[in-house]
């Protein structure tokens, strides 16, 4: 083992393995985001302050109340579930037949008013939930478990929802609709209804989010503004609604982020990989995995 | 012919009392206010010259970053005054505006897409600010050193009154390029690509070049709004002139005070000015968040039910005939297009006036 090692930089290949581990939690966030942008054709610019509030959530619970991790996380993805359909309900399901720039806009309003309740209500201060969880050694190098149940949670819940998805009736109902707006209320399915599932399922997708970023990053009200633009990036970049693409997408943005941190600060390895994005839109405007048309 | 002098009566008459405010009024808080409404209201109206046709941008957050930093820092590491440095400055700013959308238009990047590659742009900047915190103190802030010499040169200034003149100035050559604008082929050429970019292409619209110019315009101003907002804060942080914060607070303005309109922005920079200040010196330290948290809830109520802004809104109340220049409802669209009972007579002479000027 450790001679494998050895041929490798150690550093570079803890940056490799860490970016892997990183792409994981970026993939779910992206996943989330994604649904609810292939099926009801809305973007939640205020998806990454969901994730907040559910990171308070969990705060509250486990440090505040003394809730154990693994009762406090199902209630938390059952909270941004909730909060995901009554922001369907109130916000966009108004605006469904206004220009699409106007729900954009209208989920910015969300942004603000979440990151400013945040603000009222729980103040600037960041917060930590104290779990620490030790750091796994191999070799030289060193990963924290908090990323490891990271990856593995988010691998759990994607391939949770590829089943959902593909095997069951609603899920079915909703691959229907993405394909299909117009036609799908004709052949009885009940619009509404699976836009307000939808809605749920890629808030409890941000729920889940919320319960394995708690472990690795203090939370406070303005921590949407720091991992909502990549979400965003990597979205777009695997091509909007396209889940594979946002998968593959992920991964490489860790990985960019991982490497370019590696070289100088980590700054400049978000700067190289947003440069990277708008390099790429130009390349692939539809995105990586896009056919061309 | 009566109706329009009496227009231009009007605005010469706002020009007079706003010219003459500060020498009746000497307020130094008040003042202060003031300053802050022009500039935010120029860089708002910077916004929405785009905005207007469909084009939103989440990216001028950046724009007006470039702005604020490139003046700040070529003053500041290389004495290069300010009268120098914001023309460089606005070089710098229209160069990434080309940069970044001749691309987007030459592939169509449209809507959804263009708003998110733009947001990346307004990331950018951000973190390039933060990341090169040896230059530009990084979220720490940054101050123009305060000159020695000549404060013309520096173009610095403590008294609140040349300020006043100055944001004054800058905003209504604001105003006055809206009408430019408003009154050249430009505009009829980007109202046609906001409705079908394929039809304005085949109807003879260059639609890359015309996107591109009405772009860059508005990248130019954003960045002179930054520029100037450094010059007269004496302090600028990454996030009150760069970032998608900023980006989203010109978007809010624009939206709440009323997109179409020359005055929209400047209404809206109004509102959100006053109520910010309201609620600080009401409530003080205890207010901070609640701003936001009304705006937030105004922003989405605005677009649910009023989505030409309180100004757009009280036009179309006032004068039901008055046919604003941008997206509205299908059933207005159809009205439009189908027939007169919309359109005034004096509109109807104006717009052949228009098509008959190439």
């Amino acid at each position: 083992m450790q001679d494998f090692l050895d041929i490798f930089d150690i550093y570079l290949l803890e940056a490799v393995l860490n970016g892997i581990l990183l792409g994981g939690v970026l993939a779910l966030l992206a996943l989330g985001l994604n649904l609810v942008f292939g099926v009801i054709d809305v973007i939640w610019i205020c998806y990454a302050e969901l994730i907040m509030i559910g990171m308070y959530g969990m705060y509250y619970l486990v440090a505040a109340f003394g809730v154990s991790y693994w009762i406090a996380a199902p209630l938390c993805v059952l909270l941004v579930a909730g909060l995901g359909a009554v922001l369907h309900l109130v916000v966009i399901e108004p605006l469904l037949s206004a220009p699409p720039i106007n729900q954009l806009l209208a989920t910015g309003g969300v942004l603000f008013f979440l990151q400013s309740f945040a603000t009222v209500a729980f103040g600037i201060d960041f917060r930590n939930i104290g779990i620490r969880l030790p750091v796994l050694g191999i070799g030289d190098m060193h990963f924290s478990y908090a990323r490891l149940l990271a990856f593995l949670a988010a691998l759990i819940g994607m391939v949770a929802v590829y089943v959902f998805m593909k095997r069951s009736y609603v899920g079915t109902a909703i691959r229907a609709i993405a394909q299909d707006r117009q036609i799908m209320p004709l052949m009885g399915v009940n619009t509404r209804r699976i836009y307000l599932i939808t809605s749920a399922l890629g808030g409890a997708l941000a729920g889940l989010a919320a319960c394995l970023l708690v472990l690795q990053y203090d939370v406070h009200p303005f921590i949407g503004l720091s991992i909502g633009p990549i979400t965003f990036l990597i979205c777009v970049l695997g091509g909007l609604g396209n889940f594979i693409g946002g998968f593959v997408a992920a991964f490489v943005f860790a990985e960019i982020i991982s490497l370019g941190g590696l070289f100088s600060d980590l700054e400049w390895g978000y700067v190289l990989a947003f440069g990277f994005f708008i390099l790429m839109m130009f390349i692939r405007p539809r995105g990586l995995l896009a056919r061309r048309s | 012919m009566s109706a329009r002098y009496g227009r231009y009566g009007a605005w010469a008459a706002i020009a007079a009392v706003l010219v003459m405010l500060p020498l009746v009024h000497r307020d130094p808080y008040h003042l202060h206010i003031m300053v802050l409404i022009l500039i935010w209201s120029f860089a708002y109206t910077s916004w929405s010259m785009m905005g207007r046709f469909g084009l939103t941008s989440l990216g001028h957050g950046g724009f007006m970053g470039v702005g604020a930093y490139v003046t700040a820092l070529l003053w500041n590491h290389l004495g290069v005054s300010p009268w120098l440095g914001i023309p460089i400055a606005l070089v710098c700013a229209g160069l990434l505006a080309l940069v970044v959308a001749y691309p987007c238009f030459r592939f169509r990047i449209t809507g959804h897409y263009f708003a998110l590659v733009t947001l990346a742009l307004s990331g950018i900047v951000l973190q390039v600010i933060t990341a090169s915190r040896d230059y530009t103190g990084g979220s720490l802030g940054y101050t123009p050193q305060a000159t020695t010499g000549s404060k013309l040169i520096a173009l610095q200034s403590s008294d609140k009154t040349v300020w006043y003149f100055v944001a004054l100035a800058v905003w209504a050559v604001g105003l006055l390029i809206w009408f430019w604008v408003d009154r050249s082929m430009a505009r009829h050429a980007m109202e046609a690509i906001s409705e079908d970019e394929d039809a304005a292409a085949a109807a003879g619209v260059n639609v890359t070049a015309e996107k591109l110019k009405i772009t860059v315009l508005s990248a130019l101003m954003t960045a002179l709004a930054g520029a100037v907002y450094c010059q007269y804060q004496m302090f600028i942080s990454p996030d009150t002139v760069s970032g998608i914060a900023v980006s989203l607070q010109m978007v809010f303005a624009a939206v709440v005070g009323g997109l179409y309109l020359a005055l929209g922005p400047t209404v809206g920079a109004v509102i959100t000015i006053l109520l910010a200040e309201t609620l600080r010196i009401g409530f003080g330290t205890k207010a901070v968040g609640w701003d936001n948290l009304i705006y937030g809830a105004l922003l989405v109520a605005f677009i649910i039910f009023l989505p030409q802004g309180i100004l757009g809104s009280i036009v179309d109340r006032i004068r039901p005939s008055r046919r604003l220049g941008g997206r509205r409802g299908w059933g207005d669209k159809m009205r439009n297009r189908s027939g007169m009972p919309m359109q005034s007579a004096s509109e109807a002479s104006h717009d052949v006036r228009e098509y008959e000027k190439p």
